[in-house]
């Protein structure tokens, strides 16, 4: 069965898995500086996947997008995030609501509903990178699953950023990568996006001399 | 530069005021340089943008692409007649006002004159391009920006609280009318199935649409076009960000921006759909009614200047949709000749209105400046202190009571000749109902004539109601030559209306296949028959002089024959000279019969002094019932709707994200193909 599947449709499937076991890491992750770390691998993951599939298919535009990947989320968003850690000096311990275990089994559920759901998706898609939508969709539920659990404000974007990997790798695999036009943009909103929260961030610390997102209840009217 | 077309030229010139505005920004807090160098310069690039308009009129359309915008969607330009009429419009009017405005920004008022620079720049620029726009992504850009840059203008004064909510319920009214733009446009272009998607104005003009699409198109349109015009019932913005805007802005915003909107009616119901349903007609006609009474009666019992004016451009607004009601329904049922009429009433008096409205709201610009006061009840004579604006003001009256010999008369003359022909229509109920109109229309001219003759009254007649007014001084040689520039426009739009119409008639003869043209060639320049001259004729020049005549006659049997001698006494003493100048008739007092007739239209709130009071007071205060019957109502169901909603949001991150991951994820089971 698997002499069926070319070498390239092989390497991004092994790509593919990387970046979900990188998921799964994250989840786990009690570091901040790691964390950022292993979301930079993330990145780097997906960038190789992005650029095996230009290679193959002999896109310009996916060529691009690995750059762009490369630049923004290997390079750019890691520094910006370390940056911010040492500038808001967080503890490094990142404080789970549920914890890590029940987490992590949680998380194995998802993957399964993830596989269960792209099963059918896939089979319409002709491209050689199909087999990784279930991976992407998982991806992409980790990640949210990550920002639920989570109490601190910095690992709540890093959440954000990967879920925007894990929609990243499903447009790449069910469609060769969307048009440059909304991939620009959603580059753009993705820098922009951390650079208000980093200014937030300031503020939350300002107001409540923690990063917990818990005393944001208070904000609330009445 | 053998091809550099009109076109070009007006693009030019949109960028040209864009740079004016920019400089603005160069040395934001150098008064003289921006009033005295910046805005007679974009008067200037006004004059070219009218003249330019002109020489199109009549020429075939031009396009151009232009490459910004975003990748695979550039903006297209069309300069077609009808897009000629409203540049003619914006360019002529512009000029006057840039060079009112040039003598009329001090300092140390408000934002900083460079700022309010790039925006006024920014906002002329903006109106072109939707003039020019050609497809409606590069019509909603320019809509927007013309919004957004109004906006910013109105709030100028944003220290004030009522100016800045004056501020908000513009804005949100524009954004209702935008999505109403929005969602005309999206029907146009036939996005449901049948291969459409085009969007640009060509490809809606393919469509091929059924006639429930079709009507969805046009009520739309009426709706997000008349949020913008101040159509009943979503004029409530209207009334309050005249006002509070700066004069030249309020006459910008009255004389033009009222008029894109507009252009925009027309360019929907009969450029962009092709067949026109009657009923159509039959609801313009109606709301334009209903909005030309409302403005006429409200303006009537205003006592702020501003306001006044504001309702009155509310009312003619009413009536140019009376006026393009009427031309849908000649239009639907082939009476092209006489659809023709109507359409020609409706162009003449948006140019009209665009010359006289912008006079008066600049004029109320000077006395504001000059007296610091804008209640009509505490100015009075100011004819002695400012002559210059009195006189020129009067042009702005006469024009919008619509008496000859002045722009006014001409348009609303012209309406009331289409409406005389409607009895030829073939439909009976049409018949019976039209010259109810006809009537209702008559009631609103006689109303507006009242109207005026208060503001001009009580503003620059009789006595001086307060001491300070002695200390007012006429307006500087910038705002006069504005106000004279806007003077003369009205004045020629009242003495030459043969040769305008056989202008401006290219544009009816584009958009429903024949004009006047013909008609008005058979006869002289002097004289404006529209169907025949048999059937009526007006000659403006021979009214104007016969006036003049009268006048001088008068005044040299006054002079001669009577003894001769000028007395000078006190005004409006009837003989009684111990009654100082509070025993004038008041602003309130001048239009209590109209409040008392019309009564259950108003919303009042009296208060009557007894003899029992120890501070006697008389007070009235009309409000008006739409707010209370639309708004409130709207605006306390969204309370409603809001403290249900509280009860969802806990305040907790992790929660909100939950109630998206579980969304997302029944979603996702419950689509699986």
């Amino acid at each position: 069965m698997s002499a069926s599947i070319p070498f390239s449709a092989q390497l991004i499937n092994l790509f593919a898995a990387v970046i979900l076991l990188l998921a799964f890491a994250m989840l786990a992750q009690r570091r901040l500086p790691q964390l950022i770390n292993l979301f930079a691998l993330q990145g780097g993951a997906l960038c190789l996947a992005t650029l095996v599939a230009a290679v193959t298919t002999g896109q310009v535009h996916l060529y691009y997008s690995a750059g762009l990947t490369l630049a923004l989320k290997v390079l750019l968003l890691p520094w910006i995030l370390h940056r911010l850690v040492r500038q808001l000096k967080v503890k490094g311990e990142v404080e789970a609501l549920i914890n890590i275990p029940t987490t992590m089994l949680v998380g194995i559920v998802l993957v399964m509903v993830a596989f269960n759901v792209a099963l059918p998706i896939s089979e319409l898609s002709h491209t050689i990178t199909r087999g990784t939508l279930g991976i992407a969709l998982a991806v992409v539920m980790l990640a949210f699953l990550m920002m639920i659990t989570r109490q601190k404000a910095i690992t709540q974007v890093v959440g954000f950023l990967s879920m925007e990997n894990g929609l990243f790798l499903a447009a790449t695999s069910a469609t060769y990568g969307m048009p440059m036009v909304v991939e620009l943009g959603i580059a753009l909103d993705v820098l922009v996006g951390v650079i208000i929260l980093g200014v937030f961030f300031f503020q939350i610390r300002d107001q409540f001399d923690s990063l917990d997102i818990r005393h944001m209840e208070k904000l609330k009217d009445n | 530069m053998t091809n550099f077309l009109p076109i070009d030229f007006l693009l030019t010139a949109g960028c040209a005021w864009l740079v004016i505005g920019l400089l603005g920004l160069v040395a934001p807090r150098n008064t003289q340089l921006i009033s005295k160098m910046l805005f007679p310069l974009g008067a200037l690039v006004g004059v070219g943008v009218g003249l330019v308009a002109l020489d199109a009129l009549g020429g075939p359309a031009q396009t151009a692409v232009l490459a910004i915008g975003l990748p695979d969607l550039p903006f297209h330009l069309r300069l077609d007649n009808l897009s000629a009429v409203f540049a003619l419009l914006l360019g002529f009017v512009a000029a006057g006002i840039s060079i009112y405005a040039a003598g009329y920004f001090r300092k140390g008022e408000g934002t900083a004159p460079g700022l309010m620079c790039l925006q006024y720049h920014f906002f002329l620029a903006s109106m072109l391009m939707v003039l020019l726009a050609d497809d409606a992504y590069a019509f909603m850009v320019a809509w927007e920006s013309m919004a957004l840059s109004s906006f910013f203008l109105v709030t100028t004064d944003h220290k004030h609280e009522e100016i800045r909510r004056a501020g908000y319920l513009y804005l949100l009214i524009a954004h209702i009318g935008a999505i109403g733009i929005l969602l005309c446009f999206g029907v146009m272009t036939g996005g449901m199935g049948g291969g459409g998607g085009d969007y640009s104005f060509a490809g809606m003009r393919a469509q091929d649409l059924s006639p429930f699409w079709a009507s969805a198109a046009f009520l739309l349109a009426l709706a997000g076009f008349g949020a913008k015009a101040g159509l009943v019932p979503l004029h409530v913005w209207l009334p309050e960000a005249h006002p509070a805007a700066p004069s030249p802005v309020s006459a910008m915003m009255s004389g033009v921006m009222l008029k894109t909107a507009i252009y925009g009616l027309l360019r929907v119901s009969f450029d962009l759909l092709h067949s026109t349903l009657w009923w159509w007609g039959v609801v313009a006609l109606v709301i334009g009614l209903a909005t030309a009474l409302f403005g006429v009666l409200y303006s009537t019992v205003q006592n702020d200047m501003k306001r006044l004016l504001a309702y009155s451009s509310i009312e003619n607004i009413g009536l140019i949709t009376v006026g393009i009601g009427l031309t849908l329904v000649f239009h639907a049922y082939r009476m092209e000749g006489l659809a023709a009429l109507a359409m020609t009433a409706v162009l003449y008096h948006g140019l009209a209105h665009a010359g006289f409205k912008s006079l008066l709201f600049l004029c109320t610009g000077s006395v504001l400046h000059a007296t610091r006061e804008r209640s009509l009840g505490k100015l009075g004579g100011l004819i002695h202190r400012m002559p210059w604006v009195a006189w020129l003001a009067l042009a702005g009256v006469i024009a919008s009571a619509g008496l000859p010999p002045l722009s006014g008369f001409v348009s609303e003359w012209l309406l009331l000749q289409s409406f005389l022909f409607s009895p030829g229509l073939p439909h009976p109920w049409l018949n019976m109902v039209v010259p109810v109109a006809a009537a209702l229309v008559v009631l609103v001219a006689a109303l507006a004539g009242f109207a005026m003759v208060k503001f001009y009254g009580i503003i620059f007649l009789g006595q001086m109601r307060e001491p300070a007014l002695k200390d007012a001084h006429d307006a500087g040689p910038w705002e006069k030559a504005g106000l004279a520039w806007l003077a003369l426009i009205t004045l020629l739009l009242g003495v030459l209306p043969s040769t305008v119409i056989l202008r401006i008639d290219a544009a009816t003869r584009q958009l429903l296949g024949t004009g006047l043209a013909d008609k008005l060639n058979e006869n002289g320049w002097w004289m404006l028959a529209p169907i025949s001259a048999e059937r009526a004729s007006y000659e403006p020049l021979i009214v104007l002089v016969t006036i003049a005549a009268m006048l001088l006659l008068v005044r040299w049997l006054v002079r001669h024959l009577y003894h001769g001698r000028v007395r000078r006494t006190t005004a409006w003493d009837c003989g009684y000279h111990f009654e100082g100048p509070r025993a004038q008739d008041t602003a309130e007092g001048f239009s209590q019969p109209i409040r008392r007739i019309f009564e259950p239209m108003f919303r009042m709130e009296r208060h009557f002094p007894t003899a029992r009071d120890v501070k006697p007071y008389y007070s009235v205060k009309v409000e008006d019932h739409f707010w209370h019957w639309c708004y409130l109502p709207v605006a306390r169901a969204a309370g409603w709707v809001s403290t249900l909603i509280v009860t969802l949001q806990g305040g907790r991150i992790a929660v909100y994200l939950m109630y998206s991951f579980i969304t997302l994820l029944l979603l996702l089971l419950v689509a699986r193909p």
